[in-house]
């Protein structure tokens, strides 16, 4: 039997884009246009994930699913270059909700619905966009199916997922029935790049485009949970004084003074 | 959003008391109270014992503690604290739930608030009412690069604070109020089991308690300098923190990270060694009281958090520190 694999997939600003380039315009984050956005560093963790489970279980087939509107293409295809199956963009103006998990995640609840017979979805931790930490929860509870969170490493036997979840000092190791939902963390190592017939294979391939009318979602129907009220920029109120000296070990030595001085130590 | 029997906390245990950050929630709800005049603040608290933690959750302003108790809450599945927390909410029909976003309440509070028919407003760093009586939550976004103010506008809110960032208030011992234990099938509720665990906890002070906190980053170059930050923090009695990317790279075990998706650490000393503040690494530390930094460029954000810095190579600065300090505290 094929091992059936989703891998939700999202399209966000660079993370590592220098802080003093992040602007606010509109009530939304912006970055310059020349900055390319990337797919969200956990997303790539858990494409990752998914190949390692493909490996090992010889026979799998790995869907990506992205949700939003205006894809980058040739960045959304990143995962068909790793070694992903095929790709699936739920696209609709109505997607473009970056405040509210709520849309997001009954789009996503509805694909892997009419996707069908999935073993396993496969998230990021959190997207590096709003840090949410909850799309993969919300889908796993509309499809009323167990999640675990915070993956380092994930394993499946038959139809049990075994998964190792970061603690704050150490790990521990659950069990869950199939079909279930896996969170997965930087722990677990880093993703393969893609290599050049990766590449060109992923050229070839274009992403099936679901809208919300082809998932049968009333978008109007959905509440939200949050209306927008104010975005700003973070204030640093720390007034920052530079040591200085000689050389770089006399600046060492004054640093150790000034801080004795200002009894810090 | 509908009229409200007021707010209740989803509480963690820390041995057989309220952990500190359940009463940092319980703190916030307070504060909330005086905008919801009338209403009143609830607790619950699961745990294989916890009459003492309810007392003491009542000294601290809750008007009722809903209990659970059970040997298997001793060291809790999320599902299981769900279902407690569900049962709570049924009883108690508040208006707004807060909880705490640590390793526990990340798993508990997105399940819970979707279970209610909403999403949760994560990682607050604070909380507030507005005319409408609804919730506004403030939170840091884009890895910390801004800072979002929502308001919840559905029929209840869900609310998940950030640790350390509210003061948790004193406890009065004059306060009273009532335990209502409840009853919940824990068992049935859990599907993913724990099948085994594997401590690495560090010797000496634990980061998260720590008063001095040495922390490398990328700019180490490798392992073998986090013996010299070892040694400082001995110095200082502290302990020794890393950048993810020092993390990541197997230098040092996670549990040393420092940030968005590590350790949240407070001490009164943060030195940061060849990190570049990134601010998803400033979202664990900015909160300490003297941030120090060494970089060896000028133009390295963390300067801009520091209270503090040194431009210059680690290599050489640090050495000089170390023995001017020897030479200071004798
Ligand atoms: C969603 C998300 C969550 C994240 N969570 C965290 C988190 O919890 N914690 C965290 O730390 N990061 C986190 N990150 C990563 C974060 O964005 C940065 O990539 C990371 O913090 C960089 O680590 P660093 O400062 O050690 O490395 P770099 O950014 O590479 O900085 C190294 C620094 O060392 C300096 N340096 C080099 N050589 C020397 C020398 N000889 N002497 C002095 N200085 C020197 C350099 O000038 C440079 O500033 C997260 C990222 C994302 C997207
Ligand atoms: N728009 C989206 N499209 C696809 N996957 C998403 C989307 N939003 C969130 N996810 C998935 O859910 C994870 C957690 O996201 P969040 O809850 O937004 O922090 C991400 O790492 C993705 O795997």
């Amino acid at each position: 039997m094929t091992l059936k694999i989703v891998v939700t997939a999202k399209q966000v600003i660079d993370p590592e884009t220098p802080t003093s380039a992040f602007g606010i315009d509109s009530n939304a984050v912006t970055v310059p246009s020349n900055q390319s956005p990337v797919i969200n560093g956990f997303d790539e963790q858990a494409i990752e994930a998914a190949l390692r489970l493909k490996e090992a279980s010889g026979d799998a087939h790995i869907t990506v699913v992205s949700v939003g509107s205006g894809f980058a293409l040739d960045v959304i295809k990143k995962p068909l270059a790793m070694g992903a199956d095929e790709l699936i963009l739920l696209d609709d103006p109505a997607f473009d909700n970056a405040i509210d998990p709520t849309v997001t995640v009954a789009a996503l609840a509805a694909a892997i619905r009419k996707i069908g017979d999935v073993d396993v979805v496969l998230a990021g931790r959190q997207a590096s966009d709003w840090d949410n930490a909850q799309v993969p929860i919300g889908v796993a509870e509309a499809l009323g199916w167990p999640v675990a969170t915070v993956a380092k490493k994930v394993d499946i036997n038959g139809t049990t997922l075994r998964v190792e979840r970061v603690l704050p000092d150490g790990h521990e190791v659950v069990e869950a029935d199939l079909p279930a939902v896996v969170t997965v963390s930087n722990e677990l190592g880093t993703p393969r790049y893609p290599n050049m017939r990766g590449i060109m294979a992923a050229r070839r391939v274009q992403p099936t485009v679901w809208s919300a009318a082809d998932l049968d979602l009333a978008i109007g129907s959905l509440s939200p949970a949050f209306e927008l009220v104010s975005l700003s920029k973070p204030q640093s109120g720390v007034e920052t004084e530079m040591i200085t000296g000689d050389d770089d070990e006399d600046a060492g030595r004054k640093l150790a003074q000034r801080l004795r001085d200002e009894r810090i130590i | 959003m509908a009229d409200g029997n007021g707010i209740l906390v989803i509480g963690e245990m820390a041995g057989n008391e309220p952990a500190s950050t359940t009463l940092e929630a319980l703190a916030a709800g307070l504060s909330l109270l005086a905008s919801l005049p009338g209403e009143k603040l609830s607790v619950v608290l699961a745990g294989a014992s916890t009459a003492a933690a309810a007392q003491v959750a009542i000294a601290h302003g809750a008007q009722t503690a809903y209990t659970i108790e059970d040997a298997s809450l001793a060291d809790p599945a999320p599902e299981a604290v769900v279902a407690a927390a569900q049962e709570a909410v049924r009883q108690a029909s508040p208006r707004i739930v807060l909880g705490s976003k640590t390793i526990l309440g990340r798993d508990v509070l997105p399940r819970l608030a979707f279970r209610l028919g909403t999403a949760l407003a994560q990682d607050c760093t604070a909380v507030a009412i507005d005319d409408a009586k609804r919730l506004l939550a403030t939170r840091p976004v884009y890895g910390g690069n801004a800072v979002a103010t929502v308001a919840c506008v559905s029929d209840i809110a869900v609310a998940a604070l950030r640790a350390k960032s509210i003061d948790a208030g004193e406890p009065d011992s004059s306060r009273t109020g009532e335990v209502v234990a409840l009853s919940v099938d824990l068992a049935s509720a859990v599907r993913v089991r724990p099948v085994d665990r594997v401590e690495q906890t560090a010797e000496g002070i634990r980061l998260e308690d720590a008063r001095v906190v040495i922390s490398g980053g990328r700019g180490l170059g490798g392992p073998e300098p986090f013996k010299e930050l070892g040694k400082l923090a001995a110095l200082l009695g502290g302990a020794v923190g890393a950048s993810r990317a020092a993390c990541d790279a197997g230098w040092v075990p996670s549990s040393y990270q420092v940030g968005l998706t590590g350790k949240t650490v407070t001490p009164e000393l943060y030195i940061a060694v060849g990190i570049s503040g990134a601010s998803q690494h400033m979202a664990g530390c900015s909160n300490s009281r003297t941030i120090v930094a060494i970089n060896k460029d000028a133009g390295a954000n963390i300067f801009k958090d520091a209270r503090f810095g040194v431009a210059g190579d680690w290599q050489k600065v640090l050495p000089a520190f170390m023995e001017q300090l020897q030479e200071l505290l004798g």
